[in-house]
Formats: C-alpha cells, structure tokens, sequence
C-alpha cells in the first residue's frame, strides 16, 4: 500500500492505495465520483477522460499512485457556484449527447483541447475528439458544442 | 483488466532510477507516460514486480537547441513535441508524427523516451527517429553513452538498452531549407496502429534528389530503412521516384495479422513511399 494525496475537484483527499489501483477506479469507488466512466478499458475510447493538472488524460491508463499530489478534475468538479461549465451548457444546448455515457469524457477532451486552440476550426474539433467514441454516433451536435463554447470563451 | 500486484518506487533522478534498477534486477520495469507499458499490464502480457516511476523528473521534459542538432528530453511528452515551435522550425516531422500518434489524450501522457525504449516496429516515432538518423542518449552505471538510432533497435520489442540504462535524450538533426519531408501512416481507423508507416527525409540538389531517407513502421521486427529505394534516389532526377518506390518492400519481412496480410503490406510500402517521398519534395 502507498499513501497519496490527490486534490480532486478542489478538495483534496489522501488515502492508502494499492499501487495497481487505477485512477478510474480510485474517483469512482475511493471518492465515490461516478461521472467518470469505465469504458472500452483499453485507453482508447475516452469514456474515463478526466483533466489531470488541467490536461486531458484516460484515466484508465494511470495508475492512482501517479496522481499522487496531482490536481484532478472530473466531470463533477466543472461547475462554478451551482452554474455550469461554458462546455456543459454548449453541450445541453446542442443536444451534443444521446445516452450520455461519452459525454463527461466528451465535456473534459474538449475543455482541454480549447486551451491548446481556442479558435478550432470543425475538422480539428473531429481530430481533437479522436480519441473520445460515441458509440450512439452523435457527433454532430457534440461538434456543434464544442463550436459553440469556443466561440463564447475565445 | 487488473494487472498484477506490484510495488511503485519513485525514482527522483536517472541516478536514483539506475540504482534501483540494480538493486530490483530484470523483475522491474521503468515507467514514463505508461501508455505502451500500462496496457500491457492490463492485459497481463507484462507483470514486472516493481514499477520505477520517472514521470516526476521534469528535468528531463526539454526541448534545446543543440547547434546543428535539437536535445529532446527523454520524458518531454508528445504533446509537447506536437506543439512545439523549435520542433516545428526545425524538424516538422517529429511534431508531426507526435500528433499523428493515439490521440490527445495519449500525447498528453506519453513520452518520446518511453515510445523508443518500448521499441514497438509498429510505434510511429522509432521509424521518424530512424529516417532522421537521430541519437539516443543512454545513462547507466558506467555513464553515458549515445547510440545511433539505427543501433538502438535490435529485434521485436529488443533494443540496445542494458538492464540498468534509461533513455536520457534524443537527438535529431536540424533540417535545412533544402531539406523536406513527410510522415505517412496508413490505419484502417482513427487510433489505430500503423498498418505501415513510410518516414521520409529527403534533400533536393539543383532541380534534382540529392539524398534520401527512408524508414518504415510495421514492415519487420525493428524500424526498417527501404536501403534500395535509397540508392535509387540517390542524385536522381525528381521523376525517378515512382519507379525507385517499388523496391521499397525489398529486404522488409512484415507479418500477417488481423489488421493486414504480408503481401498487402508490401504493396502499402510501395504505395506509401512513392507519396511520402513526394510529399517530402514538396515541403
């Protein structure tokens, strides 16, 4: 067991993890953050994307024990005094989600990906969200989110 | 999958990680980004004892101007590399390739020095680092040492570093105006592997090719250099190169897998190096 200590949507937690412990699995069964989803579990579909020290990672492909004095954000960490995240309501907007499941990872790539380029043209919003599926095959109105909220935050 | 039970030791310097390496033998195992090692854990096709954590030594994440050369720290992050300006003026393909590679999320995690050290023929940059004949920096017990990348990569997942050795730095040359260059990657989907990938850097001489250099991703066990394409274009004139690209799968030894069959490789390399080397004419 190793000791960690993490800041997690602004709080920060320490606990005793089992090195082999996933990150994933840490927020949703340590701190109980279930908007971090398990997806495809081989670091491809994007489902667990959390913001790591404000970038973009799968959180099924680091260990807890990286993120050991670390800043995360989850999906459940993006509002502000009770108001939505610019890209959250971009999202609810455009309809960018049908079941919802991709959705958190969704919100956070693009989060990440707008402060990289904040005046993404639609092709590279499609070649930024390459590594998040939607498997309802929404991405139109998520394209459209994500243009919506970079015109707002640029 | 879970992988299997291991203790996590973090290294706070190369010495630090090249003592520990001796001091738990061939049970452990460096971990940079962890996007080659840690889904191989999950599959349990690697079960090393102990993790050597480098991912906190920011001193080795740089990208310096080495003269007629760029430094790039073994633990700089491929995002970095994707968005770097130095990069970009001086050697395109790196940051290119770098961006081409998984998808943002994976930049943002992986390192250049883990990619190589996991010596996959089917990664993107080992072939982009062999084409620019760039240097790898190796630090062990003894030192340090620098290896060419045409040495470093010795068989299927095999490379030059000894039990106790990290990847450092790598070097790669600075390109000149004359200089161009392309990366090609062949995949059936987003993300996926390189089918077969053809790095080319080629120098133009008075209207004509001076030199080229050609590597390919996913042709045998190692980064492959297409030699006879190589001499074909050697002083040729610029309408050689289709002709020349035929050759490019001689000497090449690809598998058949689930993603393609050897003979379709083949022909991918063919393909791909008549428009890599191009493209490099163009730029």
């Amino acid at each position: 067991m190793r000791r960690i200590q993490v800041n997690v949507n602004g709080a920060t937690y320490e606990h005793e993890v089992e090195p082999r412990l996933l990150l994933v699995h840490y927020l949703r069964e340590g701190l109980n953050l279930t908007g971090t989803m398990v997806g495809c579990n081989t670091s491809n579909c994007g489902a667990c994307t959390v913001l790591l020290n404000g970038q973009s990672v799968k959180s099924c492909t680091l260990f807890a024990v990286q993120a050991d004095g670390q800043e995360i954000t989850t999906v459940q960490g993006l509002q502000t005094n009770g108001d939505w995240h610019p890209m959250q309501t971009a999202f609810h907007e455009n309809h960018g989600l049908q079941c919802g499941y991709c959705t958190p990872g969704m919100i956070l790539a693009s989060i990440s990906y707008l402060k990289e380029n904040p005046n993404p043209n639609e092709e590279e919003i499609r070649e930024a969200l390459e590594g998040n599926y939607c498997r309802c095959t929404g991405y139109e109105n998520i394209v459209k989110a994500v243009q919506q909220a970079a015109g707002q935050t640029s | 999958m879970i992988p299997v039970a291991f203790d996590y030791e973090v290294a706070e310097s190369v010495d630090h990680a090249i003592e520990m390496l001796g001091q738990y033998g061939d049970e452990s195992k460096l971990l940079a980004g962890g996007h080659s090692l840690i889904p191989i854990m999950r599959l349990r096709l690697a079960a090393p004892s102990v993790l050597i954590d480098l991912g906190r030594l920011e001193n080795l994440r740089y990208v310096r101007d080495g003269g007629d050369h760029l430094k790039i720290g073994a633990l700089t992050r491929h995002r970095d590399l994707a968005f770097n300006d130095m990069v970009a003026e001086h050697c395109g393909i790196v940051g290119y390739a770098a961006g081409l590679l998984g998808d943002p999320s994976v930049q943002h995690r992986g390192t250049l020095g883990g990619t190589l050290s996991h010596g996959d023929a089917s990664g993107d940059m080992p072939s982009v680092i062999t084409a620019l004949e760039g240097q790898i920096v190796i630090q062990g017990p003894n030192g340090e040492r620098v290896v060419k990348a045409s040495d470093f990569f010795r068989d299927y997942l095999v490379t030059d570093l000894g039990e106790q050795e990290v990847v450092t730095e790598v070097r790669v040359p600075k390109l000149d105006g004359n200089t161009g260059w392309s990366y090609k990657k062949f995949s059936r989907r987003s993300q996926d592997w390189a089918m077969v990938g053809v790095a080319a850097v080629v120098e133009r001489s008075n209207g004509s090719i001076g030199s080229a250099r050609i590597a390919l991703t996913a042709m045998g066990a190692t980064p492959i250099r297409a030699t006879s394409v190589e001499q074909a274009l050697s002083g040729a004139s610029l309408d050689a190169v289709g002709e020349a690209a035929q050759s490019a799968d001689e000497g090449t030894n690809p598998a058949s897998d689930s993603a393609a069959s050897a003979e379709f490789r083949r022909h991918l390399a063919r393909v791909w190096t008549k428009r890599a080397v191009e493209e490099a004419l163009s730029r």
